[in-house]
């Protein structure tokens, strides 16, 4: 079953910037959650498909951001490493409501999951 | 788009665009267009070859068997497919209808077209004597010029070829590999007397010699003999050899033909302008066909570049013009290493500097006029073609360089790379990058295989000098063993990154000159590319506007490297490390207490003692930082800004305080020398010392400014380096005062912010602008010396201040720090 979350609201996240949150029971490690210049939002799990860089680190460009530490390009709509690189995170799906920041999830309800309210 | 197309049915015909020429030059052009613009038009090509377009000057590793027809392949049919391209192969236009604007080739095929874009190359020269219409003379230029040499070695034993130039060594060469005994024949006394002098010449044709080809020079060829085919050749001399072939490698002329027949204006070859627009405005024309300013050009670099020029005019952007090119050769023939660039004979204007050494068959000679280089050849020992290439392109003053220039960038200080010169006798395996492990053979590949012609490109796919850029001789000379010739841009004309055409100069320019004063503001007039740019303009231009205007601008952190937006150094593992100030390499027991309580306090597991006089924290997680550094200013500690392109570390030795050789207190100095400079952010880091004697423990003579005492007062030296390339100190003079070291120390560091380009460190600007430039202004010019010294001062108003401090004390940035925390609940 599909569910949404409440991560933050928009304004948590700086434009061009990124956070990080622990979704237990959704992802293993730490998500990134990007705001661009336009105001889109992406949710990626924040490890380089590289060597595991914390892409919440990195500069946001475009719907894009560039690894902190050997500078791949990942795209944030897919978690798609730009070419000549080749790898890919794990991207989850996001949506906007009221200004809120919401994580579309596959939950299973057996599990024990984060959630905001 | 689509909206747009319904409303104005005018917007339904796309412009027509015609490319005569299905060859280097017009397809990178086309390429340029699409990239460019992949709307505007509706376009068709013509070659007169069966084939798609081909990397055209890898026929010689063709011919040699290195390569296949399909390996040099740069478009095939799909990609012609996939962009809509009408492609009409094997089919040779043979009339251009002005009036119509049509095209009309052999077969009948008509093309119209608002644009017509002309890139027929140009033909082998055939030398106008008897014989040499007969079966069995070949030129050496296409693919099927290539099948008939390969049938012939096939067949026959004994081949000759005519002309000592870089074609026909090539040619030489590749049929000597498929087994042929091979004469060269040449009219000059010496081998390609167009790029080497008498001496290189001579090395060159010893080492062919020994690789088994014949050579006769100064022999002017008569006829060639033969009834049904070729049998022999006969000489000027009346001396007279049997050969079972003739490979006709004299020169080669533009193909100017098709043009000239439909009326516009040729001499040489077709002549356009600065936008390479022919004399009727709706014809263009690039490649080898072209006469731009008197000169023709035979290599790709240039083409290319002419390509890119005409496709900005032809998608109506009009911004670039084409000024020429500068170009080096260099011969793709296994195990010789031979390079040459620009005027390399000279006349009574010029001087040579020559190192010659029979031992390593190693020559190397430069001309020099007014302190630029004129031109050069190296033969056995090339690594620094590249170099010198540069800088006689960028005409580089290199009075500084001289007495060491021939020893190459190498004598500059390379570690590790110092002995590997020589790229033909490099194995395939030997790791050339050592940052990203990238083996020569590696390289060699990738340029093949992905069809690479630029560093740039070499860079993005494999990475080699991607890094810390300490091979970039090496590949840049692979490179250009590989394509035959140097295909980087020019330095100062580079754009500042991909987002951009324009230069880091302009760009610094254009934001005085127009009081640009926020990045979307110098985006949008300069209309960047991409709305919010890339990792790599973003941080240039924070710094360039930072630097302009210290009271003014607001830095944007999102704009800044992971490191400078959050104050401490990032790690592998994705947590910081932690570098608190100790000006001058001191420190109390008081701060070594608090950065001990700091590591227990915050479980942080490493400390250590830095290359830089002073103490790391090693492994804090993001969320600690702020409370870490609020202990760290509870104590008195600031920012160490070991993170930043700032100042880093003043180092200094005990000096005259405590030290029997001392002369002059160099602690003191150092701490006062850091309290003046710190905050302060420049193009790259900036690092500092001061030693109290010549004996110099403080290393001073490899920082970026350095000094060093002595009985009389104080050296200052300036554009040192430690790191990658290690480099000493050009002396900048001496001084008698503390005071007076800080005003030349303020004074340069901000000649260097307002001049350098950013990324570039002093030891590579100084390289680029000559040292006398800041002697002029520094040394010489106690007026501008001081109105330097005294800008620095202003916009240290703006940049001296704890960055740790002002985060710890911002609620709205501290939270930037923490992970966004969910409330636990369980699924419902
Ligand atoms: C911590 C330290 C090593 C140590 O354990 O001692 C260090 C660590 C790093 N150095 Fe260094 N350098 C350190 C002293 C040096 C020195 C020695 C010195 O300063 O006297 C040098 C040679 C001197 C010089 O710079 O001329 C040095 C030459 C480099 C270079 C090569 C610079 C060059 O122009 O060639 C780089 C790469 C770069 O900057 O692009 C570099 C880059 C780095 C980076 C920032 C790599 C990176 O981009 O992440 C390392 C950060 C690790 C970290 O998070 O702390 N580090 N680095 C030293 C910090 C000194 C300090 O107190 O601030
Ligand atoms: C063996 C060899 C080795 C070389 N090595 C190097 C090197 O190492 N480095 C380097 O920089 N350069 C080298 N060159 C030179 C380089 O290949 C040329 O400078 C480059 O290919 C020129 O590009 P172009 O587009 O102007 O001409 P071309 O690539 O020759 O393209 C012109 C095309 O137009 C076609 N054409 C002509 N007239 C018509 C018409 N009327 N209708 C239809 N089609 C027509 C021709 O058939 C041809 O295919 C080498 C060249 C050769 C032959
Ligand atoms: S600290 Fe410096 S030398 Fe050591 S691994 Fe890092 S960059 Fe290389
Ligand atoms: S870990 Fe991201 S680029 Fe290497």
């Amino acid at each position: 079953m599909s569910k949404l979350i409440k991560i933050c609201a928009l304004n948590d996240i700086r434009p061009l910037g990124s956070r990080i949150v622990e979704l237990p029971g959704i992802s293993a490690g730490p998500v990134a959650i990007f705001r661009t210049a336009d105001n889109d939002v992406f949710a990626v799990e924040d490890r380089c498909p590289h060597k595991q860089g914390p892409l919440s680190q990195g500069i946001v460009h475009g719907k894009s951001v560039t690894c902190p530490l050997h500078n791949w390009v990942i795209g944030l709509e897919n978690g798609e490493a730009a070419a000549p690189d080749v790898g890919c995170a794990k991207s989850y799906a996001v949506k906007i409501q009221d200004d809120d920041v919401y994580l579309e999830a596959a939950v299973d309800e057996t599990q024990q999951v984060a959630v905001n309210e | 788009m689509n909206m747009m197309m319904t409303n104005s049915p005018k917007q339904l015909q796309k412009q027509r665009l015609v490319l005569i020429g299905n060859g280097m030059a017009g397809v990178r052009t086309i390429e340029e267009v699409l990239k460019a613009n992949p709307e505007l038009f509706d376009i068709t090509i013509f070659g007169a070859e069966p084939h798609g377009n081909y990397n055209r000057i890898m026929l010689s590793p063709v011919l040699a068997g290195e390569k296949t027809i399909n390996e040099i392949m740069l478009n095939d049919d799909d990609w012609y497919a996939e962009n809509n391209i009408t492609l009409h192969k094997g089919k040779t236009v043979t009339k251009i209808d002005r009036v119509k604007r049509q095209v009309i080739a052999d077969d009948g095929t008509v093309a119209g077209y608002d644009r017509l874009l002309l890139a027929t190359g140009a033909n082998p020269f055939i030398l106008p004597i008897p014989g040499a219409d007969l079966p069995g003379v070949i030129t050496f230029r296409d693919i099927h010029d290539v099948d008939q040499m390969l049938a012939a070695a096939s067949e026959h034993q004994k081949a000759v070829v005519i002309g000592g130039g870089l074609l026909g060594l090539e040619a030489a060469k590749g049929l000597a590999t498929q087994g042929m005994d091979v004469t060269v024949v040449h009219l000059m006394d010496t081998l390609m007397e167009r790029q080497l002098d008498e001496t290189a010449a001579k090395l060159l044709q010893q080492s062919l010699e020994e690789q088994g080809l014949e050579f006769l020079t100064g022999a002017e060829t008569e006829a060639i003999t033969g009834e049904d085919r070729v049998t022999g050749i006969k000489f000027k001399d009346g001396t007279e050899f049997a050969t079972d072939i003739v490979v006709m490698a004299v020169g080669i002329k533009p193909n100017k033909a098709l043009a000239e027949k439909a009326g516009i204006h040729c001499e040489r070859g077709i002549v356009v302008n600065d936008t390479m627009q022919t004399y009727d405005p709706s014809v263009y024309a690039v490649g080898e066909c072209v006469q731009h300013r008197k000169n023709t050009y035979g290599l790709v670099a240039p083409l290319f570049e002419q390509g890119k020029i005409c496709a900005n005019h032809l998608v109506n952007k009009c911004v670039l013009r084409y000024l020429g090119s500068v170009t080096s050769t260099k011969l793709k023939v296994t195990g010789i290493d031979l390079f040459s660039a620009g005027d390399f004979t000279g006349d009574d204007t010029t001087e040579e500097i020559v190192l010659r050494d029979p031992g390593r068959n190693v020559y190397k000679k430069l001309v020099i006029k007014d302190d630029r280089i004129q031109g050069g050849v190296m033969y056995g020992d090339t690594v620094d073609g590249a170099w010198y290439f540069q800088l006689m392109r960028d005409e580089i003053d290199v009075s500084d360089l001289r007495d060491s220039l021939l020893f190459g960038k190498a004598h500059l200080g390379n570690s590790g790379h110092g002995e590997q010169n020589q790229i033909s006798g490099m194995d395939n395996a030997a790791e050339v990058c050592g940052c990203n492990g990238v083996c020569k053979g590696d390289i060699v590949q990738a340029i093949t295989d992905k069809k690479l012609f630029t560093l740039e490109d070499v860079r993005t796919q494999t990475k080699a000098s991607a890094s810390c850029g300490s091979c970039t001789g090496l590949v840049e000379q692979i490179l250009a063993s590989t394509v035959g010739g140097d295909y980087s841009e020019t330095p100062n004309e580079k754009p500042l990154c991909p987002c951009t055409d324009h230069t880091h100069e302009e760009v610094r320019r254009v934001i005085l000159e127009n009081d640009l004063k926020t990045i979307p503001a110098t985006m949008r007039f300069l209309e960047w590319r991409q709305p919010d740019g890339c990792a790599k303009c973003r941080p240039a231009l924070n710094y360039y506007l930072l630097c302009a205007w210290p009271a003014d601008y607001k830095d944007d952190g999102q704009s800044r490297f992971i490191n400078e937006r959050v104050h401490a150094n990032i790690q592998k593992d994705g947590t910081y490390s932690v570098i608190p100030r100790m000006w001058g390499g001191t420190t109390t027991p008081d701060e070594l207490r608090a950065i001990a309580d700091v590591a227990d306090k915050f479980n942080i597991p490493d400390v250590k003692v830095t290359g830089g006089q002073r103490i790391n924290l090693l492994g804090v997680k993001k969320e600690d930082l702020p409370a870490a550094w609020a202990d760290l200013n509870e104590a008195g500690m600031v920012s160490g800004h070991a993170y930043g392109k700032s100042l880093r570390t003043v180092k200094t030795c005990v000096g005259s305080e405590w030290c029997r050789f001392g002369v002059q207190d160099s602690t003191a100095l150092g701490v006062a020398l850091e309290k003046a400079l710190w905050g302060s952010w420049t193009p790259h880091k900036f690092k500092a010392a001061v030693s109290g004697c010549p004996r110099n423990c403080a290393e001073s003579t490899i920082k970026d400014f350095g000094v060093v005492a002595v009985e009389s007062g104080w050296e200052l030296h300036v554009g040192g380096n430690g790191g990658t390339k290690v480099r000493a100190t050009d002396l900048l003079g001496k001084v008698k005062t503390v005071e007076e070291v800080l005003e030349y120390a303020r004074a340069f560091i901000q000649f260097y912010r307002e001049d350098a380009h950013y990324l570039e460190r002093t030891v590579h600007w100084l390289e680029r602008v000559g040292l006398s430039i800041v002697k002029e202004r520094i040394v010489e010019n106690a007026e501008l010396r001081k109105e330097y010294a005294e800008r620095f001062i202003f916009s240290q108003k703006y940049a001296q201040f704890d960055p740790w401090q002002e985060q710890v004390s911002n609620e709205k940035a501290t939270r930037d720090y923490e992970h966004l925390k969910l409330v636990r609940k369980l699924a419902s």
